[in-house]
């Protein structure tokens, strides 16, 4: 599915003294089967923007667009919509409140109407997806670990097969270990299924690794859209809004700065490894 | 000063802690070991982090040194005092002040230097002396401008600097720090950091930060590693991050540049251990280049 957004408005306590525009006329198009990082500092917009994808926000005025269809017109199936994108808000684990795993993952998909036997098939299957198996079913969620307490939530999303997948900082507050579990989780499941992934984050590690496209967001405007290469380029502006390029990016700026032929595109450790050993060999050094 | 010939701040020994889990009846029906004979040495003014994976032991430790939980067996002295001893609890959290991870959970009054004077106030300290020691902690943290503001209109990082600025106010000898900056961006994390880097250098306040990003750890004095409830890595930065495999085994992260140093060496580079700045990582990897294009010519 694609999501089109034209001119987008959205302005909080419209009409108070503590009136504030969050987003400020964007537009940008979410193609089926991308993987895209949105970042920005806190209060840049991020997550007052992945709320209208889903209708969960009415913008103030501008318009989004769902396959072609006009999703503020009457008569528009909002309650579809909630169901095919799905929202993973931050700290998801605090809304966690079955008894059990499963219980709580069956949640959405029983909301969709399905019985309770389908419902349990897609939980289970939700389940794999997000790698846990069958002994979680009747735990308690309560007795599992950060990580783990978030990948029931995803899952809870995913068993209502939603064809995008939008996550708000879904590694904040995790361990290194607990990161990766969720990141790997992410990337597999947009590699197997080509769902469409839209991952929040202030960590410019995990949307360099990740993501395909990222759009950087400031004081509620799109700053920059672009593959990862070309968004960490601009280094210093990155940090003027409270952001940083990833270290991989800052590497290879010294290395040039001192004369080294190496690729200023490079946004991974593998590929800064292979033109630093470049260079290296072609100056002699044997390695 | 040689940091040996300082006092000890904080001296555990072979400490241990049991969680208990009771049934319906009062009755212990499951303990869990969190901490597994951990001894440690800090002396004032020195600046500790404190790694491990979640569940490792580093929050259970974390709160011993406040008295938020005292030692199942094993000693532990804050500023010389045993803290299983309940006469001293008062004097052993007014030592060693703490900050949590989430700012919001921390912030108790509607007005910034209202909520900074919070501490000393339930101390007892005179009304105008709150308002000196409140004045002195917001500056330190650099938020004396924002004094008049609602917490609730602050950032992340600038929360977090309140609430530091309210255990300064309390004036500790050591401040614990459990993940100060795990849920704020970029720049707050920055921010944060510098904070505590000044606290230290500049007035000499012992820190103990426990944290899960390895570029916070490499300007401190001394890292321990925690595995399992048990202290299983200890020493300087560039020590501990020599050992990248040892620290990938317990799936810890190494910093970044140490990490792609790690890489390079694995290739055949012939770079020293434990590189962990990128001005390092350059300047070695330009004495390899020159090197052999000399020997070359």
């Amino acid at each position: 599915m694609e999501i089109r957004i034209e001119h987008l408005n959205y302005i909080y306590g419209l009409g108070t003294s503590y009136e504030k525009k969050a987003l400020d006329d964007i537009s940008l198009t979410i193609r089926s089967g991308e993987f895209i990082g949105i970042i920005g500092h806190t209060g840049s917009g991020k997550s007052t923007l992945i709320q209208h994808l889903n209708g969960l926000n009415r913008a103030s005025s501008g318009q989004i667009f769902v396959d072609g269809k006009n999703i503020y017109e009457d008569g528009y199936p909002m309650r579809q919509l909630r169901f095919r994108v799905g929202l993973v808000f931050q700290y998801p684990e605090y809304q966690i409140f079955e008894t059990t795993v499963l219980k709580d993952i069956c949640f959405g998909p029983k909301n969709q109407g399905l019985s309770a036997e389908e419902a349990e098939g897609r939980a289970r299957a939700a389940m794999r997806m997000v790698g846990l198996d069958e002994h979680y079913e009747g735990k308690s969620p309560f007795e599992l670990s950060g990580g783990q307490k978030r990948r029931v939530a995803i899952a809870g999303i995913l068993a209502m097969n939603p064809e995008v997948l939008v996550l708000d900082e879904p590694t904040a507050g995790l361990d290194p270990k607990g990161r990766d579990d969720i990141l790997g989780v992410l990337k597999q499941l947009h590699r197997e299924s080509g769902i469409t992934v839209v991952l929040v984050s202030h960590s410019m590690e995990d949307v360099a690794d990740y993501a395909s496209r990222i759009i950087v967001l400031d004081k509620g405007k799109v700053l920059y859209d672009d593959i990862p290469a070309k968004v960490f380029s601009h280094v210093e502006e990155l940090e003027s809004i409270g952001l940083a390029a990833p270290q991989v990016t800052y590497v290879m700026r010294a290395l040039r700065g001192k004369g080294w032929d190496v690729s200023q595109d490079v946004t991974t450790q593998a590929e800064a490894a292979d033109e630093i050993l470049e260079v290296l060999r072609k100056a002699g050094v044997k390695c | 000063m040689k940091s040996s010939d300082r006092r000890s701040i904080i001296e555990g020994h072979d400490l241990t802690y049991e969680y208990l889990h009771y049934d319906d009846d009062g009755n212990v029906d499951a303990s869990y070991r969190a901490l597994k004979g951990v001894s440690l040495d800090v002396k004032e003014g020195q600046f500790i982090a404190i790694l491990g994976h979640n569940g490792s032991g580093k929050s259970t430790l974390a709160r011993q040194l406040n008295a938020l939980l005292v030692p199942s067996g094993g000693t532990l002295f804050v500023d010389g005092l045993d803290t299983r001893e309940e006469k001293n609890v008062g004097a052993i959290r007014q030592a060693a002040g703490m900050v949590f991870q989430n700012p919001d959970n921390q912030i108790i009054a509607s007005v910034v230097e209202e909520d900074a004077g919070f501490g000393p106030e339930n101390m007892g300290v005179p009304t105008k002396e709150i308002w000196e020691r409140v004045r002195k902690a917001l500056k330190a943290v650099g938020m004396w401008e924002y004094r008049e503001s609602s917490p609730n209109r602050l950032s992340g990082g600038q929360k977090q600097r309140v609430a530091i600025a309210g255990v300064i106010a309390m004036k500790p000898k050591c401040i614990v720090l459990d993940e100060p900056t795990a849920m704020l961006d970029p720049g707050g994390r920055a921010e944060v950091i510098r904070t505590v880097r000044e606290l230290n250098r500049t007035d000499g306040i012992t820190v103990i930060l426990i944290t899960h990003y390895m570029e916070e750890v490499i300007y401190a004095d001394r890292v321990l590693v925690m595995d399992e409830g048990a202290v299983v890595m200890s020493g300087t930065p560039r020590e501990v991050f020599s050992n990248v495999r040892a620290l990938k085994e317990i799936r810890l992260d190494v910093p970044f540049v140490t990490e792609l140093a790690d890489r390079l060496k694995e290739r055949g580079v012939p770079l020293p251990d434990g590189i962990l700045t990128v001005e390092e990582l350059t300047e070695e990897l330009e004495k390899i280049r020159h090197g052999d294009q000399n020997r070359a010519s």
